[in-house]
C-alpha cells in the first residue's frame, strides 16, 4: 500500500468516489497492544472488554493470512495501517441529528441515505457507519417502544452489556481464522440489533458503511439478535472514495435467530472497485455468519456485490436447531480487474434442516469470479436437505467463472442436490432486444437483470431498484 | 419508403443475395415467396442490419442510407422484423422486454417514456386483440411457448411499437386456423396509407386474408417474378419450377 494519499481525478465512473474534507482523529499508526488499548479508552470501554481485544490479539500473533482463496493481492503491512479513525467533531458524540457535522450530513446526501428528518418518512432506520464510528441512528425512538434496540455497538456495549458478552464472540470466535480474529481485536464500530421474543420489527433495519480516510482500514462488527418468535430484515450498503492504494475492509458480522425467529440480512456491496487498469479499490475480506440456534429458526443472506478490487466473502449459516433453515442468495459481478471469491457455508446439525443456496456469477472484461461453497450435513442432522444453483454468466472472452462446491453428506437420510450452468451472453439475443430499438446497453442490462432476478426478488422493494441500476452500471461498455 | 437497388448479400464466401431490386411505397403490402434457401431471410436480416453480412448496393429508407444506420437505429426509425425463429430469453420476463423496447424506441423519437401502469395497460389491450392470454406477459420471453405462441408474439410486438415498415417472416408457418385468421386481423387492423408490410410466406393461404399489392418470386437471390394476387394462385398450383 502507498502512504500518500494521491486522489484521482477521474471521478467519472464510480460516483461515490468523492472525499470529504473533515478532520480527523486518529489511532497511533500500526497494529500494537498500544493500539488496541488506545481504541479502547477512546471508546470508554469496560474492562472486560479490553480483555476480550487483547485475548484476540494474542491469538492473532499466532495466526497466519489464510492463502488458499483464489485471488491474490499484495502483502498488507498492518504496521502501516491506521486502526481507528474518527471525525474530529465526533469526540464529544453528536447528540441528536443536529450536531453532526454538516459536512458529513453533505455526504450522506450524496450518497442518498435518509438520514435527515424528513427522509425518515421513507421507512428505513439508518445506522450510518463513517470510517469508524457511528454516525446517528434514525428511528430509534419508535423502536424502542417496542423494546427493539438498534444501535452502534459501542453503544450497545455500554448500556446492554449482558446483551453483548452473551453473544459477542459465539458465532465467530476470537480464534476463528485470521482477519475475524483481527477484527476482534481492533474492532472500531458497528451495529447492533436486537429484537425481543415475538416482536417483528416494522421496517427495515440498515446500516451504512464508507471508507473515507486514507490508509485506514475499516473493522465493523455487527451483531443481530432475533429473540424467540421474532423476525428482523436487516440491510447493509457500503462506498468508498476513489483513491490509488488499497483500502482494507475486514468486518465481521454475526447474527443469532432462536426458536422460531428469523434474520434476513442483505448486502449490496459497491466499494470502489479500483480503475481500469487495476489500481487502487478495497480489499474486502468479510466474516460474516449465522446461526440458527433455536429449532424452526431462519436465516436468509442476500448479497449484491459489485464493487470492491478483491472480494473474499462466504456468508455462512450454521444450522443448529431442528428445522432449522438457511438459504444464500447471492449476485457478485466482476469487472476489469476484479476478483471475487465468494460463496457460503452451510452447515447442518439438526435434524430436518434445510439449506438453499441460489449463486449468480457474472464476469466481464479481464475480471475473475469464483463460487466457493461447503455443505456440510452431519450425522445427527437426519432428512436434510440442500438445493444448490450455480449460474455463470460471462461477457466477453478474457474474464473467468469458477465453481468449486465442497459437499460432505454424513447421513443416508439427507439430499444434497448441486446444479450449474455457465453461459455466455448471446450475440443472437442481443440481436433480438437490438431489432426491438434497444441499444447494447439497455440490452445487456435486461438480459443480466433477467439473469439475477431470483437474487434481486429476495431483496426489499425499494433496495431492489437501485442494485438493479447497480448491476447495469457496473457493466456498463462491458459488451462492445 | 424503401428503395432497394442492385442489392447483394454474402457471407464469408457464399453469396446469397445477387442483385435485387425493390421499391415499397407507403401504404403497401408486399409480399415474397421462394423455395427454401432462395435468400428471403436473408434479406430481412440484411434490411434490420444483422452483423455477419457483407452488403453492397444501394439501401435507401426514407431516404437515408441504411448501410449507416445501427440495428437499434434502424428499428427506432421504424424497421421492425417478425422472426422466422423468434429467440428464446431465459429469465428476462415478456412485459418487461416489450416494455424495454417501446420505451427505448418513443425515448429515441422524442416522446414521453410510458410508467409501468399505462404500459402494461396497453399491452394487454393489444394482447387481448391477438387472444394472447394476460399470462404469457409475466413468463420469460419465449422460454417454453409453442411455435404458434411465439409467432403471435412477434405480431403483438409489431402492434405495440406500431413501425413504419413491418417485415414478417415467415409468420403464419406453425399457425392454426384460427390463430392464422387472429394474426392476419391484428395486421389488417394495423394496416393504414402510412406503414407498408413486406411479408414472407410459402402459403397463400395467408394472402387470403392480407391482400398483398404486389407479390415476388425470389429464387436464387433475385426476384425473378413480380405480379398481384393471381400469382400466388398460380404458383400454389404449378410450384416454383418455373422460375429455375
Ligand atoms: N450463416 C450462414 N452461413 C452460410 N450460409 C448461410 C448462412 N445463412 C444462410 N445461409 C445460406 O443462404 C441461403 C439462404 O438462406 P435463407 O435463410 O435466407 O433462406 P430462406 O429463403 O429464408 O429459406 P426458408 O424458406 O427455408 O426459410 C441458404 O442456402 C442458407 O443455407
Ligand atoms: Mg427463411
Amino acid at each position: 500500500m502507498t502512504m500518500k494519499p494521491k486522489e484521482i481525478d477521474k471521478l467519472k465512473d464510480y460516483k461515490y468516489g468523492f472525499t470529504t474534507d473533515i478532520e480527523n482523529i486518529k489511532s497511533p499508526k500500526g497494529l500494537n497492544e498500544e493500539t488496541i488499548r488506545y481504541i479502547s479508552k477512546i471508546k470508554n470501554e469496560p474492562n472486560w472488554m479490553l480483555n476480550w481485544r487483547l485475548k484476540a490479539f494474542n491469538r492473532l500473533k499466532s495466526l497466519k493470512e489464510p492463502n488458499w482463496q483464489k485471488p491474490k493481492y499484495p502483502k498488507i503491512n498492518y504496521q502501516e495501517l491506521y486502526y481507528y479513525s474518527a471525525p474530529k467533531s465526533f469526540k464529544d458524540k453528536p447528540k441528536s441529528i443536529d450536531d453532526v457535522d454538516p459536512k458529513l450530513i453533505e455526504t450522506y446526501k450524496k450518497l442518498g441515505i435518509p438520514l435527515e428528518e424528513q427522509k425518515r418518512l421513507s421507512g428505513v432506520a439508518v445506522d450510518a457507519v463513517f470510517d469508524s464510528v457511528s454516525v446517528a441512528t434514525t428511528f430509534k425512538g419508535e423502536l424502542e417502544k417496542l423494546g427493539i434496540v438498534f444501535c452502534s455497538i459501542s453503544e450497545a456495549i455500554q448500556k446492554h452489556p449482558e446483551l453483548v458478552k452473551k453473544y459477542l464472540g459465539t458465532v465467530i470466535p476470537i480464534t476463528d481464522h485470521y482477519f475475524a480474529t483481527l477484527n476482534s481485536a481492533v474492532f472500531t464500530d458497528g451495529s447492533f440489533v436486537y429484537i425481543p421474543p415475538n416482536v417483528k420489527c416494522p421496517m427495515e433495519l440498515s446500516t451504512y458503511f464508507r471508507i473515507n480516510a486514507s490508509d485506514t482500514g475499516q473493522f465493523e462488527r455487527t451483531l443481530i439478535i432475533a429473540d424467540k418468535g421474532s423476525y428482523v430484515s436487516y440491510l447493509e450498503g457500503c462506498t468508498a472514495p476513489m483513491r490509488d492504494e488499497n483500502q482494507l475492509h475486514a468486518a465481521n458480522v454475526e447474527l443469532i435467530a432462536l426458536d422460531d425467529a428469523e434474520i434476513k440480512y442483505s448486502t449490496v456491496q459497491n466499494w470502489y472497485p479500483g480503475d481500469e487498469k487495476g489500481v487502487g479499490g478495497i480489499y474486502n475480506f468479510v466474516t460474516k455468519r449465522g446461526a440458527c440456534r433455536g429449532k424452526n429458526s431462519k436465516i436468509s443472506w442476500t448479497q449484491v456485490e459489485t464493487g470492491s478490487a478483491i472480494t473474499w466473502k462466504y456468508p455462512s449459516c450454521i444450522l443448529q436447531g431442528d428445522n432449522s433453515v438457511g438459504e444464500f442468495y447471492s449476485i457478485a459481478i466482476t469487472n476489469n480487474h476484479q476478483k471475487a471469491d465468494t460463496g457460503t457455508k452451510m452447515i447442518h446439525l439438526g435434524k430436518n434442516t434445510k439449506s438453499k443456496i441460489i449463486s449468480k456469477g457474472i464476469s466481464a472484461g479481464k475480471a475473475d469470479n469464483t463460487y466457493r461453497g461447503l455443505v456440510d450435513i452431519s450425522k445427527r442432522a437426519k432428512n436434510s436437505r440442500n438445493y444448490t444453483q450455480c449460474d455463470s454468466l460471462l461477457m466477453g472472452n478474457k474474464c473467468g467463472a469458477h465453481t468449486i462446491p465442497y459437499i460432505k453428506n454424513k447421513n443416508s437420510s439427507s439430499t444434497i442436490e448441486h446444479e450449474a450452468t455457465t453461459s455466455k451472453i448471446n450475440e443472437e439475443q442481443l440481436y433480438y432486444c437490438n431489432q426491438r430499438g434497444m441499444d447494447q446497453e439497455e440490452a445487456v442490462s435486461l438480459i443480466v437483470n433477467g439473469f439475477c432476478k431470483e437474487v434481486l426478488q429476495q431483496l426489499p422493494m425499494e433496495f431492489a431498484v437501485e442494485a438493479q441500476k447497480l448491476v447495469s452500471i457496473s457493466l456498463e461498455g462491458s459488451v462492445g | 419508403m424503401l428503395k432497394l437497388k442492385e442489392l447483394k448479400a454474402s457471407i464469408g464466401e457464399k453469396s446469397i443475395i445477387k442483385g435485387l431490386n425493390l421499391e415499397i411505397n407507403p401504404g403497401e403490402v408486399h409480399a415474397i415467396m421462394g423455395p427454401n434457401g432462395s435468400g428471403k431471410s436473408t434479406l430481412a436480416n440484411v434490411l434490420s442490419g444483422k452483423d455477419g453480412y457483407t452488403v453492397s448496393g444501394s439501401l435507401k429508407f426514407e431516404d437515408e442510407n441504411l448501410q449507416e444506420i445501427s440495428i437499434e437505429e434502424r428499428a427506432r426509425k421504424g424497421i421492425f422484423l417478425a422472426f422466422q425463429y423468434p429467440l428464446e430469453i431465459p429469465g428476462v420476463n415478456t412485459s418487461n422486454f416489450l416494455k424495454t423496447s417501446l420505451n427505448s424506441i418513443r425515448k429515441a423519437n422524442g416522446k414521453k417514456e410510458l410508467d409501468t401502469i399505462s404500459l402494461i395497460k396497453l399491452i394487454k389491450e393489444k394482447a387481448s386483440e391477438l387472444n394472447i392470454d394476460e399470462k404469457f406477459l409475466s413468463r420469460q420471453l419465449n422460454v417454453g411457448f409453442s411455435g404458434g405462441e411465439k409467432k403471435k408474439n412477434e405480431i403483438l410486438q409489431m402492434k405495440l411499437l406500431e413501425p413504419k415498415l413491418s417485415i414478417l417472416d415467415e409468420t403464419d408457418s406453425g399457425l392454426d386456423i384460427d390463430a392464422l385468421r387472429i394474426v392476419a386481423d391484428g395486421v389488417n387492423s394495423f394496416k393504414n396509407k402510412n406503414n407498408s408490410f413486406l411479408i414472407i410466406t410459402h402459403y397463400q393461404r395467408l394472402l387470403d386474408y392480407i391482400k398483398p399489392d404486389f407479390i415476388h418470386v425470389l429464387s436464387d437471390g433475385k426476384i425473378v417474378k413480380t405480379g398481384c394476387s393471381d400469382l400466388a394462385k398460380e404458383l400454389e398450383k404449378t410450384g416454383y419450377k418455373n422460375f429455375n
